[in-house]
């Protein structure tokens, strides 16, 4: 029996292992809407744009987040309370900003007399909408899953020391990250 | 993670030795039988949910039969029940396609994705691979709860006053972004939607489950080779809906998009109704893509289950060794590739690049490859066996008779240049639904009655299984051959009335036929429930651990097994699971170690 039980825990934890395979999905997910852009920008009506500049600012902040929730997790590899905590609200208001300026920046799009939506909207300013926006959808249940960890690392009555929640955690937050990195060199690159 | 603290978090793994009571944790009704997070109680609710569905579904079948089969006749029932939707006891055009588009959505996924996957995955992942649970039960019984939310707005959808969807099961835009174009297209369509993209992501939660635990939580000896062929199926299966899926999704947010914000994703240079609409630049064959990309691996996360099953009872009850192990499982990993590559064949008459056209047609034709071997190998499994013919036996050979009939004629569609002619006729009605309707229908009913004493403890009653199943086939050939016939007459699908064609007119008694054997089908279906539900609280009492005398781990547990499946230890596996009549032993279950006399394999 024991020597199953660790037979068994040398492999992925399950919980884990399910962290990556909806990435998987995800990752398809994403991928059937920036294929339909690539069909639908070869067809005529395509309004070439670019990107407003609020949105490299935003790229900024959230690859500067992928480090401080990476920071936050080593110091509570370590134990380090204090220090996870700090890393991991920075993470999350990082998060929050993003969000913002993700936000404004469509309002921009509009000032600029780029429609997304309504009559006289161009399907390439509502696919920057849907993909972006759905992006956004994704980074808030990454808000959600950390703002329910962070709150329990303050409970008193369990101390729990068990990384593997901050772990997949991270794990999604990298992932959403690097999603939008793709997503924002695709729009920079075929507009 | 130990399997132990899947089910039991926090209690010690190592108290279970010996002990009779392994997940005997405390269980009130509600942790039973509403939010239960043990696998086999989540198996029987998608199994009863499904049900529920297929019946609502089939009943819809029988609706519109009546109205092709007998288009003059007036039933004033129909207006008792349905008011306005049936006047004059005659259903009434928008009733017959919320029927038609309603009957393919729920079959195809409320029945045998959900309910046909949600039931076998559920029930037989940990069983046959020696698990305590799923990897997480927690989100597998998200899952269900996922399912039932979809299935309950869903169902609202069929009581609203503008009715459900109604622009057939693959709502192509642009009827399905325009409200105003069809009554069928208003809240109708947003429900299915919602309710559609609830759906997706409690069969993602499901597959991930799915996935994991057949990689991770696998028992002392259970090689990936050792594997019996359902896991393959199921495992093929969930890899599927996991990849494709989210696409689905993708396609039904733009649509959303569409239809509330104005966007002009699919729309482009449109008339309604006298009405200039202002959308520009969109293109409704987008949606096709996005569509079939899931849409054809979504036939195979249908069939390849039923597969499994079906290799699986015939190897039990044919008493050998199941032909070709290796082979059937690549031809299900070639036919899981595959998938992925054909979803144009969907769309051959789309105005499609004839160039292009004629790659899907080659990849869309490899897969007969696959598909024969396997026929091959269940044929080879057959011969020269010692068959018990049970119901379960009968049913699995029902679905290779089905899989036949159903599969030529896929090689007739595959082909751009016969698919021109015969694309969305009832040529492609029969072929369809004899390959992935009928077909997997058989494998699951095959499934139920193989499995049913793990399940309850109890045998369903043979003689009513034998008239299920001798009545479904009759008169699924019934109804699907003549369809083949009128399809090459060119008659088209989703028509409401064919007898004001003239040259339709003559299949009037046909389709007599044809809806007569509907309804003879459908209440072969309704005594299936009355024996399942009857044996449920009386059928005979089971008193052998191994009623069939199978190889496989889920008959090693108890006959009622708890939350945990086996009291003590999980079992060790040391052997493949199809050694039947082997050096002249009827059987030896996976869990007996290999002697040294025993031959080689």
């Amino acid at each position: 029996m024991i020597q199953m039980m660790s037979a068994q825990e040398k492999k992925v934890h399950p919980y884990k292992f399910n962290m990556w395979l909806a990435i998987a999905g995800m990752i398809m997910m994403f991928a059937g809407l920036t294929s339909a852009y690539i069909v639908k920008r070869s067809q005529p009506g395509w309004e070439s744009f670019t990107l407003p500049g609020i949105f490299s600012v935003s790229t900024g902040l959230i690859l500067i987040s992928s480090l401080t929730i990476q920071v936050a997790l080593k110091s509570f590899k370590a134990h380090h309370m204090g220090k996870y905590r700090l890393f991991f609200a920075l993470t999350l208001l990082l998060g929050v900003v993003f969000i913002t300026l993700q936000i404004m920046g469509f309002y921009r799009f509009n000032e600029l007399g780029m429609k997304m939506t309504g009559i006289g909207s161009n399907p390439a300013y509502s696919f920057v909408l849907a993909i972006a926006g759905l992006h956004i959808l994704h980074v808030t249940g990454g808000i959600v899953a950390l703002l329910v960890i962070f709150l329990k690392s303050f409970s008193r009555k369990k101390r729990n020391y068990d990384s593997m929640p901050v772990e997949i955690v991270a794990t999604y937050w990298h992932f959403v990250d690097i999603l939008w990195l793709y997503i924002f060199v695709f729009f920079h690159l075929l507009h | 993670m130990s399997n132990e603290a899947v089910i039991q978090p926090g209690v010690a793994a190592l108290d279970v030795h010996g002990h009779a009571g392994v997940g005997h944790h405390h269980e009130s009704f509600i942790t039973k039988y509403l939010f239960s997070q043990d696998h086999k109680m989540i198996a029987k609710q998608y199994m009863i949910t499904g049900m529920v569905w297929a019946v609502i579904g089939g009943l819809m079948s029988v609706l519109f039969r009546i109205q092709l089969g007998f288009p003059d006749a007036t039933l004033p029932w129909l207006e008792d029940i349905f008011g306005h939707w049936a006047k004059g006891g005659r259903i009434s055009p928008e009733f017959y396609y919320a029927l038609i588009t309603m009957h393919g959505t729920i079959l195809i996924f409320f029945v045998l994705t959900a309910g046909l996957t949600g039931t076998f995955a559920n029930f037989l992942i940990p069983l046959q691979l020696g698990a305590r649970d799923m990897a997480s039960p927690f989100m597998n019984m998200l899952s269900y709860w996922f399912f039932v939310l979809s299935s309950i707005i869903m169902l609202s959808s069929l009581f609203v006053q503008t009715g459900p969807a109604a622009g057939g099961w693959t709502v192509y835009p642009p009827l399905s972004a325009l409200g105003e174009a069809s009554i069928g297209s208003k809240i109708g369509m947003d429900l299915w939607l919602i309710s559609m993209a609830i759906f997706v992501v409690s069969q993602l939660l499901a597959g991930l489950n799915y996935v994991s635990t057949i990689l991770n939580m696998r028992t002392k000896g259970m090689t990936m080779t050792r594997m019996p062929l359902t896991i393959w199926g199921v495992f093929f299966t969930a890899a599927l809906g996991l990849l494709s899926f989210p696409v689905l999704f993708s396609g039904f947010i733009l649509l959303l998009f569409d239809r509330h914000l104005g966007t002009s994703f699919y729309l482009s240079d449109l008339v309604v109704a006298g009405n200039v609409l202002p959308n520009e630049g969109g293109s409704a064959i987008l949606y096709q893509h996005l569509f079939w990309f899931l849409g054809h691996p979504e036939v195979y996360i249908i069939i390849l289950p039923t597969m499994g099953i079906v290799s699986e009872i015939m190897s039990v009850n044919a008493r050998k060794p199941i032909f070709g192990y290796t082979a059937m499982v690549a031809s299900l990993f070639a036919i899981a590739v595959l998938s992925f590559l054909v979803w144009a064949h969907h769309m051959f008459v789309s105005g499609m690049n004839p160039f292009l056209g004629s790659i899907f047609v080659l990849l869309t034709l490899l897969i007969a490859v696959p598909s024969s071997i396997k026929v091959f190998n269940w044929l080879t499994t057959l011969w020269r066996g010692s068959i018990r013919l049970t119901p379960a036996m009968l049913f699995s050979i029902g679905f290779v008779s089905m899989f036949i009939s159903g599969g030529l004629t896929g090689i007739w569609v595959g082909n751009a240049t016969i698919d021109m002619h015969v694309h969305d006729t009832y040529f492609n009605i029969a072929h369809f639904h004899l390959v992935m309707g009928v077909a997997a229908f058989m494998g699951m009913f095959a499934g139920i009655y193989h499995w049913f004493p793990k399940m309850y403890g109890r045998q369903m009653n043979n003689t009513m299984g034998y008239i299920h199943f001798w009545a479904t086939l009759v008169l699924a050939y019934v109804i699907f051959w003549p369809m083949h016939y009128e399809g090459l007459a060119g008659m088209p699908r989703r028509y409401y009335d064919y007898s004001i064609w003239e040259s339709f007119k003559q299949f009037a008694e046909l389709n007599k036929v044809i809806s007569t054997a509907a309804i003879l089908v459908f209440l072969a279906q309704v005594l299936f429930l009355c024996n399942f539900f009857y044996s449920i609280w009386k059928g005979r009492k089971v008193t052998n651990k191994n009623p069939w005398d199978a190889n496989t781990l889920e008959w090693t547990t108890p006959i009622n097994p708890g939350h945990g499946n086996w009291p003590g230890e999980i079992p060790e596996v040391h052997r493949w699971p199809y050694d039947y009549g082997k050096d002249g032993v009827d059987f030896i279950p996976q869990t007996e170690p290999v002697t040294k006399e025993e031959s080689g394999y």
